[in-house]
């Protein structure tokens, strides 16, 4: 592959060059370049969705596209190679608004305008969204997710059209209060027959062109097949491995760290791959979490309820599941379902695979078991999953937060009995870890109120929480010490609505 | 009714149309000032050197590694100043500071031809520093007698006296977080030089003539070689009335050394580390309560956290102590105020402008004393609103009091409170792990700047020979929608269709000397300046249709695009009788000037009429809290608010909302967090990012959430019959706060009085109900109520302490002073 020419983006419909482009240029800075300002920098971290943007992505369960808003500030550029993406203007125009941008400015939703081009984007991905579907009832009536899974969602948090309202999850506005913004999505209709966006949908995206782009801080490659990442790997020890970019590229913008060797690895189609069996179901490493929820369609609870709460749309239609575990941080959100789960971590070098549980993957703050010539190729959960699970993430904001706290739960529970308890902590360690001594103080015994308690006064004691900006010690310990409660109180009574 | 608040027949006024920028903004057309670089040639990119200690004197600095880096083009430090070393009004915030006062402070700046160049460039400067101690928490300022600026007192009737025979004597304190304006839009400068070297200035700045004075200052040029544009603002809530000054100087700085435009543009880290914010207070109280729950005494000292420098702390201070009152008539109270100085940003303006900072403290008193006195909450506040003929404890006569009462009625009414009220107590009867809070709360406004002389504005409105108006005014758009409320003025003033006006952006020569686009005067002071321009333009063109349709010219009227006699006689469209008096030598533009008449202000002793009018509203909020977690959701909001007639319902209403909501993120959800431990990070703000400093999203947006606009509302004496609106209702938020301490307390057995700590997180009110499930014992660190008198007395300042003016009236004096 040539190293320096030859670049090509299509960017809305017009083919753009990315020759020159340094590896650590993010898209936003990239497009910004090219006279595109509708995209802007708010936050530079993926948090505030003003860069949200509209890519061509496999639409993950047949040979069509779907439209995948994703927070262009943590791309790299590079990445975009042989990509079509669509910003704001690319949408429609002062003169001939897209029917999303005509809601939009039409009910009050811009104010300053600076949030607006990114909501329309995340807004008009959703509104492609081939199996949003209206729903009958109204708002108040409305209680399916939108997303294909079984996603607990609120019936307010849906709209009589099928609008998710976790599609905006990522997407912050300072003046609105966002009730106009909920209007105008909520009241989208179907797109004509005759939209060009909505066609491009039923014919593949564009392949993952295999791509090597050297610039003056280092290089980027996306390998074309495994064998061939693994021997770049090999190559240059040390390499940062590149998946959606979620974290790395709060890296590159916050704290200025740049690659001499990137490799992109969210297209390796060994990376990419979904199996079901009878005990086992193995998700590709490089699956986005919103493909893991699209393509799970249910089938682990644990994960549905985990998926909503994991950062916001943007960041699960870029972030894979590998890349969640690869990071190694203490604060993930998936650790801490995956351990409940009894997951398995599967990692691959150019000797093969070799299969390591989660439980004994991390082995310090932010480090793992997996070697310099590894990479995570899949993750596999053990089935059938267990018969009362829950995941419960303490943070200040319901949407698109980092835990302080989080906690998987997978208890079997028959004849009233624990038969087995696996439970997975996040927040409170250098690590995430299982809650080994309240799994044996649940184990064989009846799942009644008393117990519970007993067990919470344990689970209380786990780990060593400590203060910082988002809790204190003291509240993080009673966070685990409430979570056995929540959920006894949630399994064994009806339910009632939680806040 | 006066001439300024009457309307026409068909008015453009009060027609709810879209955000004038609207097709603009969802397009991503819009141009904010960083997008502009991509237009222009040779930029220089501007990147600060940040000290990474909370307090330190430098010793040395070192460039010449920075000039090493490719592409690094100058480093700005102190030497390259040719004028004054400042970047405030207060000659206290020298803009290359030789001695750190917070962390993150620039001590030089390093331009570069990328914005990496300067980055790295910045990292290679070397500075030496001598750390020195540091000051970072308010209580540790009162220790250590470390205060700013005035210290000024609010005192009315005979507070001992009051205490003395009192049926009901509470006291405590509280503490409360600022908030960081998180504009989406971080400070940005673009700075250009022409052939004369005259200075040219985009910036995200909400006081443009402010912006333009401290960079000719800085420069050593008089104004007039200065010129501030501000297209529009990504957000400004405040941030941008007094901050962006220094930035834009920086910008200038460069390009008139270098000769080539340069560009500042903080990135997010950088704007929270280094710009001020809303001030956190530190509150001590004490009320006397007759035995129905009249307020008798309340004497209070507010102590603000003004941060290194005194920015506009005096004026936010002196605002703190014009609304401690709130909605309620007290009729002996004393409130001081002072203001802290502590090794942070310096604190600044934000969207309330200390009012909410004085209303939390007595709205924060009612929530915890009404289980205390046995009395509903809901009536005990409305049993204190104030009546017709009684006047603010500065002296002002409260206008229309009764307007609070019309709001109140409302909500109970629309909101279903009092069936509401008994539902959510048949659900906590029956509900263990979840409870519900259902408060209403007021508020009542004043409305102008405290400092008089900034109650002026103008305006250029232009009539080309086609009839095409273009309007130019001194106000800033934000997205408030100032600009589409001066269109429609406009367009309402000359009896033209909306669509015949066109606006401007805001620049310094086309209109001088204007105000700060703030304390929500925006349409008031502007509006004003408009119709005046647009009057003295109808006034000439009278003259020609009088003589053109045979009538008298004060029997002409505009309207619609037309031009006709009084009665319905001969009609001419505008654009032809404009072009007609442009062949009779007939001038068609004008430039329009206002001032608020009614003002007096003595801030030595605190009394007089500083407010033109005042704003009111109620809101009723609904919560659900989660007893295992402290988590929340906000169920059901009604509001009913006073907006005089509104100028622009669509405009009205999208303030209201998004007030609430960001004024429900100041006391919920925005957790700034400075490093107060003895770590070398002591002083570092650990909240710092998007990540860490969380924003309402659309989890905190209420499940229902209904605004109304109070009806009958016209305010004689202001443009068209309206009110301001920017401010007030983010002040409607305390009923959020209310709601959850009553949810907390809902966990406890009847009449529990809980202190719920502000920002009240989700952790805070786990704290908040763990309290209440234990009786209401108090909590130490929150200093629990005390009851039965004499309590706990407030600090008093000393006798024989000089009455300090606040720097904003030194005026005449040269300095030009706060909002």
């Amino acid at each position: 592959m040539a190293a320096n020419d030859g670049h090509r983006v299509t960017v809305n419909g017009a083919p753009c060059s990315l020759d020159g482009t340094d590896p650590a240029t993010n898209a936003l800075d990239w497009l910004r370049g090219q006279g595109l300002t509708g995209a802007k920098e708010g936050c530079a971290e993926g948090e505030c969705g003003a860069c949200s943007v509209m890519v061509a992505r496999p639409d993950g369960t047949g040979d069509g596209t779907r439209w995948t808003a994703v927070n262009a500030c943590l791309l790299p550029a590079a990445a975009l190679d042989g990509q079509e993406v669509v910003t704001a203007e690319g949408l429609g125009s002062p003169d001939a608004l897209h029917p999303v941008q005509r809601e939009m400015a039409v009910r009050g939703g811009s104010q300053c305008g600076y949030c607006t081009p990114g909501f329309v984007c995340s807004m008009a991905a959703e509104y492609y969204r081939p199996d949003r579907a209206a729903v009958d009832g109204g708002s108040d009536g409305a209680s399916t997710s939108g997303q294909g899974g079984a996603a607990p969602h609120d019936a307010h948090e849906c709209g009589p059209n099928g609008f998710d309202l976790h599609a905006l999850s990522g997407n912050l506005c300072r003046c609105t209060g966002y009730r106009p913004i909920r209007d105008a999505a909520y009241a989208l209709g179907a797109p004509e027959a005759s939209d060009p966006y909505a066609a491009r949908q039923a014919s593949p995206p564009p392949p993952a062109a295999a791509t090597r782009l050297v610039g003056t801080t280092g290089t980027y490659a996306r390998p074309a097949e495994l064998p061939e990442a693994l021997g770049l790997l090999a190559e240059h020890p040390g390499a940062v491995l590149v998946a959606g970019s979620t974290d790395w590229g709060v890296e590159v913008n916050l704290r200025g760290s740049r690659a001499p060797y990137a490799i992109g690895i969210d297209r390796l189609p060994e990376l990419r791959t979904f199996e079901v069996g009878d005990d086992v179901v193995e998700l590709g490493a490089a699956l986005t979490l919103t493909e893991c929820e699209r393509l799970l369609e249910g089938r682990v609870p644990l994960l549905d309820q985990l998926f909503p709460q994991f950062a916001s749309r943007l960041i699960r239609n870029g972030a894979t599941i590998g890349g969640n575990l690869g990071t190694g941080s203490p604060i993930g959100d998936t650790p801490p379902a995956l351990l409940a789960l009894e997951a398995v971590v599967v990692l691959a070098s150019a000797a093969g695979d070799r299969e390591v549980p989660l439980a004994d993957y991390f082995t310090g703050y932010r480090q793992t078991v997996r070697r310099d010539d590894e990479l995570i190729r899949a993750v596999r959960i053990p089935m059938p999953v267990s018969t009362t699970t829950a995941f419960h993430k303490i943070a200040k904001r319901r949407f698109d937060d980092i835990s302080s706290v989080a906690v998987g739960f997978a208890l079997d529970v028959r004849d009233g009995v624990v038969a087995k308890a696996r439970i997975g902590l996040g927040g409170v360690a250098a690590t995430p870890i299982r809650a080994l001594a309240t799994e044996a103080a649940l184990e064989g015994r009846p799942w009644t109120t008393d117990v519970a308690r007993e067990a919470a006064e344990v689970m209380a004691r786990e780990g060593t929480p400590m203060d910082d900006h988002r809790a204190s010690a003291p509240y993080r310990s009673a966070m685990l010490g409430t979570a056995l409660l929540k959920l006894h109180a949630q399994t064994a009574t009806p339910q009632e609505v939680g806040a | 009714m006066s001439a300024l608040s009457e309307r026409p027949a068909n008015p453009v006024v009060g027609q709810g149309i879209p955000h004038e920028a609207a097709a603009l903004h969802v397009t991503g057309h819009a141009l904010y000032t960083d997008d502009l670089v991509q237009r222009t040639h040779g930029v220089l990119h501007a990147h600060p050197v940040q000290a990474p200690h909370t307090h330190a004197r430098v010793t040395g600095l070192r460039t010449g590694p920075a000039l090493a880096v490719p592409g690094v083009v100058r480093v700005l430090t102190a030497e390259d100043v040719p004028g004054v070393n400042d970047a405030g009004v207060k000659h206290d915030e020298p803009l290359f500071p030789s001695e750190v006062m917070f962390h993150g402070h620039a001590v030089c700046w390093v331009l570069g031809e990328t914005l990496e160049a300067a980055r790295l460039g910045s990292l290679a400067v070397e500075v030496d520093y001598e750390p020195l101690p540091a000051i970072v928490t308010v209580r540790e300022a009162i220790a250590a007698d470390s205060f700013q600026g005035a210290r000024p007192k609010v005192e009315r009737g005979d507070v001992d006296a009051g205490f003395d025979g009192a049926a009901h004597v509470f006291s405590g304190e509280l503490e409360f977080a600022g908030q960081e304006h998180f504009y989406l839009e971080t400070h940005a400068s673009l700075a250009l030089v022409d052939e004369n070297g005259q200075v040219f200035i985009q910036s995200s700045t909400q006081h443009p003539t402010e912006t333009q004075d401290i960079v000719a200052h800085v420069l050593g040029v008089p104004s007039n070689e200065v010129t501030v544009q501000c297209l529009r603002m990504g957000g400004g809530f405040g941030g941008k009335e007094m901050q962006p000054h220094g930035y834009a100087a920086i910008a200038a700085l460069g390009a008139r050394l270098t000769g080539r435009p340069v560009r500042l543009r903080l990135s997010r880290n950088q704007d929270m580390t280094m710009s001020g914010k809303r001030h956190g207070f530190h509150a001590q109280w004490r009320v006397a309560f007759d035995d129905a729950g009249h307020l008798q005494a309340l004497d209070a000292t507010l102590t603000s956290d003004g941060g290194w420098s005194l920015d506009l702390s005096e004026p936010v201070l002196a605002r703190a102590l014009c609304h401690i009152d709130n909605a309620y008539w007290i009729p002996n109270i004393r409130v001081n105020g002072r203001i802290a100085k502590s090794h942070k940003t310096s604190q600044t303006a934000f969207r309330g402008f200390g009012g909410p900072q004085g209303m939390l403290v007595i709205e924060d008193i009612l929530g915890r004393c009404a289980p205390l006195l046995g009395i509903d909450p809901i009536d005990l506040r409305s049993r204190n609103f104030y009546a017709e003929g009684q006047s603010a404890p500065y002296g002002q006569p409260v206008r229309h009091p009764e307007r609070t009462g019309y709001c109140w009625d409302q909500v109970l009414e629309t909101g279903d409170v009092r069936a509401r009220q008994a539902q959510i107590a048949e659900y906590n009867a029956t509900h263990e792990h979840t409870k519900r809070g259902l408060a209403m709360t007021p508020v009542k406004f004043g409305i102008s700047f405290n400092f008089t002389a900034f109650n002026q504005a103008g305006a250029l409105v232009h009539v080309y020979k086609d009839g095409s108006v273009l309007v130019t005014h001194g106000g800033t758009e934000m997205g408030q929608g100032l600009h589409t409320k001066m269109l429609q003025v406009a367009a309402t003033t000359l009896g033209v269709p909306l669509s015949t006006v066109r606006l401007a952006p805001t620049r310094t020569d086309k209109v001088p000397n204007t105000s700060a686009t703030a304390a929500s005067s925006g349409a008031d002071l502007n509006g004003g300046a408009v119709k005046n321009a647009c009057e003295q333009v109808l006034e000439r063109l009278r003259e020609v249709a009088g003589r053109r349709l045979g009538v008298h010219p004060s029997d002409i009227r505009f309207a619609d695009g037309l031009v006709t006699s009084v009665g319905g006689g001969e009609s001419v469209p505008w654009a032809e009788l404009v072009n007609q008096a442009y062949f009779q030598r007939v001038q068609l533009w004008a430039a329009g000037f206002y001032r608020t008449e009614g003002l007096h202000w003595d801030s030595s002793l605190m009394h007089g009429s500083p407010f033109k009018y005042f704003s009111y509203g109620v809101a009723a909020t609904e919560v659900e809290v989660d007893g295992f977690t402290g988590a929340y959701r906000t169920r059901r909001v009604d509001i009913v608010h006073d907006v005089g007639d509104s100028l622009s319902p669509l405009v009205d209403i999208g303030q209201v909302e998004g007030a609430f909501v960001q004024g429900a993120g100041w006391l919920t959800l925005e957790d700034l967090r400075w490093d107060e431990s003895d770590r070398p990070t002591r002083g570092r703000l650990a909240t710092q990012a998007a990540s860490t400093y969380k924003l309402p999203s659309f989890s905190e947006m209420p499940e229902v959430f209904n605004v109304a606009l109070l009806g009958r509302a016209h305010e004689d004496g202001a443009v068209y019959g309206s009110k301001a609106v920017g401010e007030p209702p983010l002040m409607l938020a305390f009923s959020v706060r209310e709601a959850l301490r009553q949810a907390a307390a809902a966990f406890g057995p009847a009449g529990t009085s809980v202190d719920l700590a502000s920002p009240a997180t989700p952790e805070a009110v786990w704290w908040a109900l763990e309290q209440a499930r234990r009786g209401g014992a108090g909590q130490p660190e929150h200093g629990h109520v005390v009851d039965g008198a004499p309590g706990i007395v407030p600090d008093q300042p000393d006798a024989d302490d000089r009455p300090l003016r606040p720097h904003s009236e030194l005026a005449a004096q040269g300095s030009t002073g706060g909002a």
